[in-house]
């Protein structure tokens, strides 16, 4: 039967563990032994291990426990009828004053530490990124200026992976943007008889904001995600260190091609989105009775050029934008299992945060400008 | 390895630090043309750091690593082109680029530096990979490579533009003793042949005693060489207890690292 049985004699507490101390056991009788040892504060622990046959790492740290709480009480411990194999084990395995972790400061040091620290990561991050713009229009206008010096091969497979492989999932985005638009719009329309300018919302929301807007998530998301896990797998495999003593600095033969292709890619994307949303918008009002080409007239007045590429002209900056996070967020990979995860997490979020931060300063141009 | 060769390299006064924290102190040797120089120590004393400084990718807080007489703590634009051009470094798990061949591995180098029309490149990498026995493997991805064949397609990239001096970090790690063996068989026989300066670091004895002409040993707690010289003289006679135990492989409670 394994068990913990106590005995008080006067100033003496006696344990008696009996058959196996294991860690079963252990954790039914921590608690209650820890507790009796506080509650009756004896003179002299014993531990009568006459009838303990097994004790296992839990069963050794409990009696070390109990043998380390007597000493802080300055009381005496005695194990006695212990087998040699267990003594031999307590010996071994006692970790004498084992290490704690550190004390946290006061609240009152800890907050200004803390505001200090996240003041000082701000402006180290924001000279990080201002130092990574900077070298990054230099190789840019260095690589436009000599054309040849470009890695076309791998520009063209970005652009294959970040464009045509997304046109799928944009165009389904679009389509049903313009179906949920023009269905939403429907009703509020139907109210004043005015289905026709359903039309004209939807093909304007998404030429100027939606569509490179929603187009500009999806590369965030999909891109700028695929960037910064694949530069930042290659960090940690010291492939950028090898790029860099090869000579090939990784700026220009990493993060150019990248931005040049997404650059390439986004308004291209952006225009099936808008295509798809149109005749999502369409689908929903030929059954409303519209003849189609009612619609087409209706599409042509709402919408002219400026709307079209006012709209076109943003996804160039978010492009350049989404790859140059992604880029950054994986050359600032740290060492670590999580570290790639991390950057990807965090090329996502400053992603779609400086997608929807150009886009308001976008509008304010704008609208000083007219257009 | 000719006792009266010149230094190819010269590390002179070098202390590298993390922000307050002081990696290693006042370092100072000399590699010369055509020795196989290992630098050694106890784990965590800085052996890869030093060499990270050595090739340029971490900048020490004071002194010079002048490498064929030309200092690349300080070199920028063409001047650190240059140097890095002469030289090769092979990374502890190879860092082949995962998205090209090995072939490509090696040509990217090739494009980088020359203007070999693209046969004459294929050419030139698959000598290289002939080199270290991997011309079979021209064609293959990294992924499909095992550690010690990732590690000898390493070398001959770093063997691509024909560089004066090869960094190896950490050689054997990871590898069994056979291909460990036969990977310090390679280095020897590069060394002979080609006359190449290899810096290696490495904390396997074995291999120090296969390849080793010189070795200097680092110390954690005091931060700087605690030991210069051939290995099997330091082995037997250095002065220093700990360095002795280190080469005799000895378990010590007292050893400082």
């Amino acid at each position: 039967m394994n068990k913990l049985d106590y005995r008080q004699e006067k100033d003496t507490l006696v344990i008696v563990p009996q058959g196996n101390l294991d860690k079963d056991v252990t954790a039914s009788h921590w608690r209650q032994a820890v507790n009796k040892l506080a509650q009756t504060q004896p003179k002299k622990l014993v531990i009568d291990a006459q009838d303990l046959e097994y004790c296992d790492g839990a069963g050794i740290a409990l009696l070390i426990e109990l043998k380390s709480r007597q000493e802080q009480n300055n009381g005496q411990t005695k194990i006695q009828g212990l087998r040699p194999e267990i003594t031999e084990l307590i010996k071994l395995f006692d970790p004498g004053q084992p290490a704690q972790p550190k004390r946290r400061p006061s609240i009152f040091r800890r907050v200004p530490e803390q505001a200090g620290k996240a003041v000082v990561d701000f402006f180290k991050e924001m000279r990080s990124q201002i130092s990574f713009t900077g070298e990054l229009f230099v190789k840019l206008l260095c690589t436009l200026s000599h054309l040849g010096s470009l890695r076309w091969k791998d520009a063209f497979l970005v652009a294959e992976k970040s464009g045509a492989n997304a046109v799928g999932i944009t165009a389904l985005l679009g389509f049903l943007i313009g179906v949920i638009l023009a269905f939403q719009a429907a009703i509020a329309m139907g109210k004043f008889g005015a289905e026709i300018y359903v039309a004209d919302l939807v093909v304007i929301v998404l030429f100027r904001e939606l569509g490179p807007l929603l187009t500009a998530f999806v590369l965030a998301a999909r891109t700028g995600s695929a960037f910064a896990a694949e530069i930042g797998t290659m960090k940690v495999n010291e492939e950028i260190d090898a790029l860099t003593t090869m000579g090939l600095e990784p700026v220009r033969f990493l993060v150019i091609p990248r931005i040049l292709a997404a650059v390439f890619v986004t308004p291209l994307l952006t225009m099936f989105n808008n295509l798809f949303g149109v005749i999502g918008c369409v689908l929903v009002m030929i059954p409303m009775g519209f003849a189609p080409i009612t619609l087409l007239n209706q599409i042509r007045e709402a919408a002219d050029l400026t709307d079209l590429f006012g709209g076109l002209a943003k996804t160039f900056v978010f492009g350049f934008l989404i790859a140059g996070i992604g880029c950054l967020r994986g050359l600032q990979t740290k060492t670590g299992a999580s570290a790639v995860g991390d950057s990807a997490t965090r090329a996502v979020v400053t992603g779609i945060i400086a997608i929807v931060l150009a886009d308001g300063v976008f509008a304010v141009v704008y609208y000083f400008l007219g257009i | 390895m000719d006792i009266n060769a010149k230094s190819i390299i010269k590390v002179e006064d070098v202390t590298i630090a993390y922000g307050d924290f002081v990696v290693m102190k006042d370092i100072n040797f000399e590699v010369k043309k055509g020795e196989v120089f290992v630098i050694l120590g106890g784990s965590g004393c800085g052996k890869s750091t030093l060499l990270k400084n050595m090739i340029s990718l971490v900048r020490p807080v004071t002194g010079k690593v002048l490498i064929d007489g030309l200092d690349i703590v300080t070199a920028e634009g063409p001047e650190l082109r240059e140097i890095l051009s002469g030289i090769g470094v092979m990374y502890q798990n190879g860092a082949m680029f995962g998205s090209m061949n090995i072939l490509e591995n090696i040509c990217l180098v090739l494009e980088e530096f020359t203007s070999l029309p693209r046969d004459a490149m294929e050419l030139v990498a698959k000598m290289r990979l002939k080199v270290v026995d991997l011309e079979d493997s021209a064609y293959k991805m990294p992924s499909e490579l095992s550690g010690g064949m990732k590690k000898r397609a390493a070398i001959a990239r770093a063997m691509a533009l024909d560089p004066k001096i090869i960094f190896l970090d950490e050689p054997g790690a990871g590898l069994d003793p056979i291909t460990s063996a036969q990977l310090d068989e390679l280095i020897l026989e590069l060394a002979r042949s080609l006359k190449i300066t290899f810096v290696i670091v490495t904390h396997e004895l074995p291999s120090i005693f296969a390849v080793a002409d010189r070795v200097i040993m680092l110390d954690k707690n005091t931060k700087t060489i605690i030991a210069t010289g051939d290995p099997r003289e330091l082995r037997d006679e250095s002065p220093n207890p700990w360095v002795r135990q280190f080469f005799n492989r000895q378990a010590d409670v007292d050893a400082p690292a």
